[in-house]
């Protein structure tokens, strides 16, 4: 008999994801793929919260889960602005080629 | 909580389309394989009775923000061409070990957790609990949050026009 | 009668003069010497003052000064100490100072220059009056420099001549290295006056205590008491150019005449016998410094006189006259001759004072210096001969002119204290008598020997006035009592009476060599052919003042300069290059180091962020 579901393991796939999350934005090199990742962290996070708040019972968690999205789509919606600009000044969205910033 | 065998699968299918998302070529199959995790991620808050959250999940990060990834993948038309690979390896072992890092340090501390007795008074994530919720105690966030929206939609227009 | 304020005023005249020349006198000739010579005048009226005021039996010394630095652990004072030395140096500075103050203003009456000239005379007399009423170490150290600032102006005066101004920049060189010793000697007094746990001080009276009880208790080894007397001995070698740090006297000789006499006769050169008077307790408690400071007082007596035997410039001559005239009074301290020393010291300035007076004249007519260049002025000039020959029979020591006694008395100590001192000393009598009778035979007596001296007349009354003046003291000087005057005020020192074997012997001795001159330059007998063979040989050193200044500028060249490049290089290479320049290079080394983490890449500085969150979960979850 498998053992029960507990905490530990939502947790475990919170850590996971979240690592996967941050592979995928320290590695990938499209800009959008990269806000893409950032998607999976905040996911990751999510689930995090939610896992807590039924282990706790407290409905605070769920309440964290629900600004996160909001943060999450208002900052989408700005990156893909920029995205889309970038792509139109710089013409490429290749991260390593866009350091103008460097000094 | 839940039944281990569903939560194995959901997993499992949560943790291959995230490999997915950061290994795809093309954006198109990254922002679908994101869908197929938010999915997965839906199902596992129902099982944990966070109702509210698996829907607006659904509707709103799946439905409408990731339907604006796509949006914007069509929009500059990347074909796979422009989509390049991963590269140097110093970046993906970098990368990589920073991953395991922070996995192990999760790991240590969630093993420091002490295990809840067996679920608590069964609060259900009901919408009619979460709304209580959001209307009274965190009712101060919420209106900053709808402000937060605000910011970001002017901000969205004023990025995206041709001229100011 | 004589208030506290009497050292000062007679030490400010002089730099009031000279600051109302600078300020108000550039334009006129005449004022500028009108005030120098009320300055000096002020200065010897109240000399004269405190001389009357010091002669009764009980009249004490007056010591006036102000506090200067009084902080815990430091005082110093700037004051003045109006004992008998002092009132006699300053008399003699004084009066010999405003006699050529007076000769100056016709001498260079001609010169464009006149008021700076006197200017600088002014700031010259305020100086070594300085060093003649000090109080205390501090005071007189700077007033020494001072004074050796002053000559340095006065030397090269005549700044567009190449080798005066070079002549004035080795007389300060010289005296800088010998300042050095003194210097070190000063602090070492300073640190030995506190051995006994009181406070430190360099005030002179307060240390003749000090050092008696130090002294007397053992406290303090006899070494560091001589090392510390060689130490400021060192000064005296340079100011007044004992051997070896002779050399820049007879250069200094490029200066106005009246310079010479005033500082390269009678005041400036005495100030390092001076010194020896003012702190003669010092060296009384050093016996072997004091043998040490007698043996190089009679050597440089002896070889200065050697070099003036072959001189042709009358100036030259009279340098180096005064070197071994400066050996003597040297030797006289060194042996204990507190008295005689300082008798000879105002004997001497007032006739050296006179025959470089006297010498400035035959020049001021002749327009040369070239002893062979003169002749037959003896009816030309007759006052400046009969003074010149006068002044010349009181530096052989001739009686009863005041060179007799003081000469007189040196030579008796040394016949009691160290015999062949005294052999040395009597040899000297007869050369300086031998090359003084050279010059006066030479220069004065005889035929014309120039187109000049053909035409020579006799100076004005403004420089034949000073020199009848100061024959006055020259013939009366031995007869007023200035051994009784010392006497009262030195406890230490030794006291001889009148012995009339020395005296008759350095008599002889002069005579002898005054003979000898007269014959071989007046009436012209000469050695043989031989004899003047072996004489030129001999004469070789002799010009070539045995080639002291080419062995400086040996080494100046070789060890001076050579260390001064490697020193330069280390400068250069270690201090600069690796530690100034190599600070500067390493931060920017390490900037550029630190900035390869800007990239300006985003997921580089993403990266960056991630890793600082792995390193927090790390140490707090430790």
């Amino acid at each position: 008999m498998t053992p029960p579901i507990t905490i530990h393991h939502l947790i475990a796939l919170s850590g996971v994801l979240f690592s996967i999350g941050l592979v995928g934005v320290v590695t990938r090199r499209n800009v959008l793929l990269i806000l893409l990742s950032l998607e999976i962290l905040l996911s990751a996070s999510n689930l995090a919260f939610v896992a807590f708040s039924r282990s706790l019972g407290d409905l605070s968690g769920q309440i964290m889960v629900f600004f996160v999205m909001i943060v999450a789509a208002a900052e989408v919606t700005v990156g893909l602005a920029i995205t889309v600009l970038l792509s139109r000044q710089a013409g490429k969205l290749n991260a390593d080629e866009l350091k103008s910033l460097k000094w | 909580m839940i039944h281990p065998l569903l939560f194995y699968a959901v997993s499992a299918l949560i943790v291959a389309s995230a490999l997915g998302v950061i290994l795809a070529r093309h954006p198109m199959y990254a922002v679908l394989s994101l869908v197929l995790t938010l999915f997965g991620l839906s199902t596992l808050f129902i099982c944990l009775h966070a109702f509210f959250v698996a829907a607006i999940q659904v509707v709103v990060y799946a439905g409408a923000v990731l339907v604006l990834f796509i949006f914007v993948v069509m929009l500059l038309d990347m074909a796979p061409e422009i989509v390049f690979r991963v590269r140097s390896w110093t970046m993906i072992s970098l990368g990589t070990a920073l991953g395991f890092l922070i996995l192990w340090q999760i790991a240590a501390a969630s093993l420091q957790l002490k295990a809840p007795a067996a679920h608590g008074p069964a609060a259900d994530g009901t919408t009619a609990a979460v709304g209580r919720l959001l209307f009274t105690t965190y009712a101060l966030p919420f209106e900053a949050a709808s402000l937060l929206l605000l910011v970001g939609i002017i901000g969205a227009i004023v990025l995206a026009k041709k001229k100011l | 009668m004589v208030a506290a304020a009497t050292p000062w005023i007679i030490l400010f005249a002089p730099l009031f003069a000279c600051t109302g020349i600078v300020l108000f006198g550039r334009k006129s000739k005449r004022f500028s010497a009108a005030l120098a010579i009320a300055g000096m005048a002020a200065s010897l009226g109240l000399s004269l003052l405190a001389l009357l005021h010091s002669l009764p039996e009980h009249a004490a010394a007056l010591e006036s000064s102000l506090p200067w630095v009084d902080l815990p652990g430091l005082t110093l004072e700037f004051g003045f100490l109006l004992n008998r030395p002092a009132i006699l140096m300053s008399l003699v500075v004084t009066g010999v100072g405003l006699m050529i103050f007076i000769y100056s203003a016709g001498y260079m009456a001609e010169d464009p220059g006149f008021p700076r000239y006197f200017a600088y005379l002014s700031l010259f007399a305020f100086s070594m009056l300085g060093i003649v009423l000090a109080n205390n170490f501090v005071t007189l150290f700077m007033f020494w420099e001072l004074v050796g600032a002053s000559s340095y102006l006065l030397i090269g005066y005549w700044y567009e001549k190449p080798s005066a101004a070079a002549a004035g920049k080795k007389a300060f060189l010289v005296n800088r290295i010998a300042d050095f010793g003194f210097l070190i000697g000063i602090l070492m007094v300073w640190n030995l006056s506190g051995m006994n746990g009181e406070g430190r001080t360099l005030n002179f009276l307060q240390l003749e205590e000090r050092i008696g009880h130090l002294v007397a208790s053992g406290a303090v080894s006899h070494g560091l008491l001589a090392a510390i007397a060689l130490l400021i001995f060192c000064g005296v070698l340079g100011k007044s150019a004992q051997f070896p740090l002779h050399v820049w006297l007879p250069d200094a000789m490029e200066g106005p005449t009246p310079v010479s006499a005033l500082i390269h006769a009678a005041t400036m050169v005495a100030a390092g016998v001076y010194l020896i008077a003012r702190v003669f307790f010092l060296f009384w408690a050093a016996p072997e410094a004091m043998s040490w400071v007698a043996t190089i007082g009679g050597f440089t007596a002896l070889f200065a006189a050697s070099l003036a035997l072959v001189e042709n410039d009358i100036k030259r001559v009279l340098a180096f006259s005064t070197l071994s005239q400066l050996g003597y009074m040297v030797m006289a301290l060194g042996l204990g001759g507190y008295v005689a020393g300082i008798y000879h010291l105002t004997t001497h300035a007032f006739f050296k004072a006179l025959l470089f007076l006297g010498a400035g004249s035959v020049i001021h007519a002749l327009h040369t210096n070239d002893i062979w260049q003169m002749g037959g002025l003896a009816k030309k000039m007759p006052a400046t001969t009969l003074t010149f020959f006068i002044a010349t029979l009181a530096l052989c020591g001739i009686f009863p002119l005041s060179g007799f006694w003081s000469k007189d008395e040196i030579l008796t100590v040394a016949f009691q204290q160290c015999p062949i001192l005294w052999t040395i000393g009597t040899l000297t009598t007869a050369m300086t008598a031998f090359y003084m009778g050279r010059v006066f035979c030479v220069a004065f007596l005889g035929k014309p020997r120039s187109h000049h001296a053909e035409h020579a007349h006799e100076s004005p009354a403004v420089m034949t006035g000073p020199l009848w003046a100061l024959t006055v003291p020259t013939v009366i000087a031995g007869f007023i009592g200035i051994p009784r005057y010392l006497h009262h005020a030195a406890e230490t020192g030794i006291h001889v009476e009148f012995n009339p074997l020395v005296a008759g012997i350095s008599t002889l001795a002069a005579i002898g060599g005054l003979a000898l001159a007269y014959m071989v330059y007046a009436r012209g007998i000469q050695p043989g052919e031989r004899g003047r063979a072996v004489l030129a040989r001999l004469a070789v050193p002799l010009t070539r003042k045995f080639w002291v200044d080419e062995i400086y500028g040996w080494i100046n060249r070789n060890v001076q300069q050579r260390t001064a490049i490697i020193l330069a290089w280390f400068e250069r290479v270690v201090i600069i290059g690796l530690y100034v320049n190599g600070v500067a290079k390493l931060t920017g080394l390490t900037g550029s180091l630190l900035r390869t983490a800007q990239t300006g890449k985003v997921q580089t500085y993403a990266a960056i962020l991630l890793g600082g969150l792995g390193l927090i979960l790390v140490l707090s979850l430790r």
